[in-house]
């Protein structure tokens, strides 16, 4: 495909076993990834993760220490950034701050020499609503229209695959929710193929139809975000999207549809086929949302976990839910998130309470247990949080 | 120069001392007292201003002497001198003069493009001796002007370069582009690099990301270094005394003159040159002025 003409629709992207070492550390071990045209795909992941490394290998910013990068099917590993038929929505922008806005957005048609450049680019301000500024400078310009201005620069150019740098983190949360919206209407008009790196679990499950969950230079898991969501491989995905409560005990029976774990004398019982491991030490989870606080001790129903006694050491009302943490001896504490069926919270700090939850709704990790602590050493501030909030509690019990 | 911005400094010192004995004012009774700051203050000012001033009041105003040889004693008032400045000695000031503006532009376009190079190449490029270089590039500023002068000089001698105009451009342009270079880093330094990625992003060749986008975000810190390296080659006295042979420029023939008395039409000349610079600082401010103004409308 040459540069000089639109791409007709989106191309998808392949990266053939790709390495990228910098003078003292890699950023990406080995990297295998396929993005299907015309799709919003989410590269999710701490920083640091080697996610936006990724994405500048794609742009052409970089180049890869081994492997192949296909677009279209065409392997442009040798071909320079501006002979890629790609455009990126950077980080900062990265405006122009001596041109105007219009001027800004004709940019890479005036140097594809494509011809009415300067419409095309009123165009494309039209579809982002900013037509009526096109002759002011970025500076005179707010974060959210600087963030759609980046947005025009980059699908006037209609590429065949749009790369999308963390662009919504500097707005706040309002206009975040109109950019997230905007760009997922834009993607469906254009049908380009969409690449969005971001640290966001929540902006990656909500605009994207596959996440890929990238930790310490390598995908952890790929899939639809419900299946990520629901069926999380690894303690890293199963934390760093959304919350988890994870038990780490030996298999002390295994059935064709259920196995059972016994994680310091409470036993757990997950479906077979939502385990990656059948034997050993394993680690087994439920999503907050799934467990049930019971007042009372409830009778035990065949297909569903029960734990407790448990005390009540923290209750945070949300509004729409009220997270309780839970402390089970030998367990450790457990998060349940509950919706506010009725008025306020439905157990207090320190009163007695069991957790029950469905066979069903656990899972079962692939990961060595020994390997990785519970929550891994990384140095995003979620797991920073949840790692010392962990280590609060342990010594509030301990007191 | 920064005899002025001393000057600036103790004076806003000490207006600002000023202020904070105007604000306990109304806490003590009412009545005012003359206080010794209320009239040291101004004359304090009148003082350094005139201190400042007086030196170029007096070229200016000698411009206009009706001199003989010496322009030392006031002899009447005159414009012979600003219309007749190349006539006398053979034309000796205009043509120093003219020496002056050619060596000055000669170097500063070569010093301003090299050292702009270099200071790309030190901030972009990881390559071996960089550290070095950044610091050798120190040296020209550090060397006092009497030995750099003197060490061309020999150097010239020993390779066998007549001392000429030449020689001077050489000598001019050596020690501007360390000054170019100290100032077009940090403007480089300030350069976000996404903006030239996005440049290649958006199509752009190396040639048209350069002039495109690397150039025009560089153009005031270039421009401040190319202003910077014509004041230092036409102000410079020393160095070009050891390297110019028989050519004479223009702080050289005030020099030589001095002995004999300094002829009225150097302070026509001086004082042209200090008119044209003011003229240039009113109008970038007024300029600006409009510009912020005419931006401040837009916005609302």
């Amino acid at each position: 495909m040459s540069i000089r003409e639109f791409a007709e629709s989106g191309a998808d992207l392949e990266l053939v076993g790709i390495q990228k070492r910098f003078p003292g550390f890699t950023a990406i071990e080995e990297l295998d990834l396929t993005i299907p045209a015309g799709s919003f795909f989410a590269l999710l992941g701490p920083s640091g993760c080697g996610k936006t490394t990724t994405l500048r290998l794609v742009a052409g910013l970089e180049e890869p220490t081994a492997g192949r990068i296909l677009i279209g099917g065409k392997d442009v590993t040798d071909t320079k950034a501006h002979q890629r038929p790609v455009n990126t929505v950077f980080q900062s922008y990265a405006l122009f701050p001596h041109m105007s806005i219009i001027d800004n957005v004709a940019f890479g048609l005036k140097r594809r020499r494509i011809a009415d450049a300067e419409a095309k680019a009123h165009e494309a301000l039209k579809l982002v609503e900013l037509d009526h500024l096109a002759q002011r400078r970025p500076a005179q310009l707010s974060g959210g229209q600087q963030q759609r201005v980046a947005l025009a620069r980059a699908i006037v150019n209609r590429p065949a695959l749009l790369l999308l740098d963390e662009p919504l983190g500097a707005l706040d949360l309002k206009l975040r929710r109109q950019m997230q919206l905007e760009l997922k209407t834009i993607q469906e008009e254009v049908g380009l193929t969409f690449l969005h790196v971001t640290h966001d679990q929540e902006e990656a499950m909500t605009m994207a139809d596959t996440v890929a969950v990238m930790n310490k230079g390598a995908i952890e898991q790929m899939g639809a975000p419900e299946e990520l969501y629901e069926l999380p491989r690894t303690a890293f995905v199963a934390n760093f999207l959304g919350k988890s409560n994870l038990f780490t005990g030996d298999v002390v029976g295994t059935t064709d549809t259920a196995m059972t774990v016994d994680a310091s004398g409470h036993r757990i019982t997950i479906a077979t086929a939502r385990a990656q491991r059948h034997q050993g030490l394993v680690t087994v989870g439920v999503r907050p949302e799934k467990v049930t606080l019971h007042a009372e001790q409830p009778e035990e129903v065949a297909g569903r976990n029960l734990l407790g006694p448990g005390r009540v050491i923290d209750v945070s009302f949300a509004g729409v839910s009220t997270e309780y943490i839970v402390a089970v001896p030998g367990v450790g504490t457990i998060s349940v998130f509950a919706q506010n069926m009725s008025f306020g919270p439905v157990a207090h700090e320190g009163s007695e309470v069991w957790l029950s939850w469905d066979v069903e709704h656990g899972f079962g990790l692939s990961d060595e247990p020994d390997e990785s602590s519970r929550f891994p050493a990384d140095a995003d501030t979620q797991s920073i949080a949840v790692q010392r909030r962990e280590a609060l509690l342990t010594e509030l019990e301990g007191s | 120069m920064s005899g002025e911005v001393q000057a600036a400094a103790v004076l806003g010192g000490l207006a600002e001392s000023e202020e904070l004995e105007d604000r306990r004012g109304p806490q003590r009774p009412r009545r005012r007292r003359i206080g010794l700051g209320d009239w040291l203050l101004p004359v304090y000012v009148v003082l350094a201003f005139i201190f400042l001033l007086i030196p170029i009041a007096y070229t200016f105003v000698f411009s206009f002497n009706d001199s003989l040889k010496s322009n030392i004693a006031w002899r009447g008032f005159t414009f012979d001198k600003w219309l007749n400045v190349c006539n006398v000695e053979g034309g000796a000031v205009c043509e120093a003069f003219g020496n002056s503006i050619v060596i000055g532009l000669v170097s500063t376009v070569v010093a301003t493009t090299l050292g702009t190079m270099i200071a790309i190449a030190l901030v972009r490029y990881r390559f071996r001796a960089r550290s070095s270089i950044s610091l050798l590039l120190f040296l020209p500023m550090a060397t006092p002007e009497v030995v750099l002068g003197a060490g061309l000089a020999a150097q010239f001698l020993a390779v066998g370069v007549p001392k000429d105009m030449l020689t001077i451009i050489l000598a001019h342009t050596m020690f501007c582009i360390s000054f170019v270079v100290v100032t077009v880093k940090a403007r480089v330094a300030s350069l976000d690099p996404a903006l030239e990625e996005a440049g290649r992003d958006l199509y752009g060749s190396p040639r048209e990301v350069f002039w495109r986008i690397t150039f025009p975000l560089l153009t005031p810190g270039i421009m401040a270094a190319a202003l910077l390296s014509f004041a230092l080659s036409f102000d410079d006295f020393i160095i070009t005394n050891f390297n110019s042979g028989s050519v004479t420029t223009f702080p050289k023939y005030i020099y030589i003159s001095a002995s004999r008395g300094i002829p009225a039409e150097a302070n026509v000349i001086a004082s042209a040159v200090f008119i044209v610079a003011l003229a240039i600082v009113v109008i970038a401010q007024v300029s600006r002025a409009a510009r912020a103004k005419r931006l401040a409308a837009e916005m609302t």
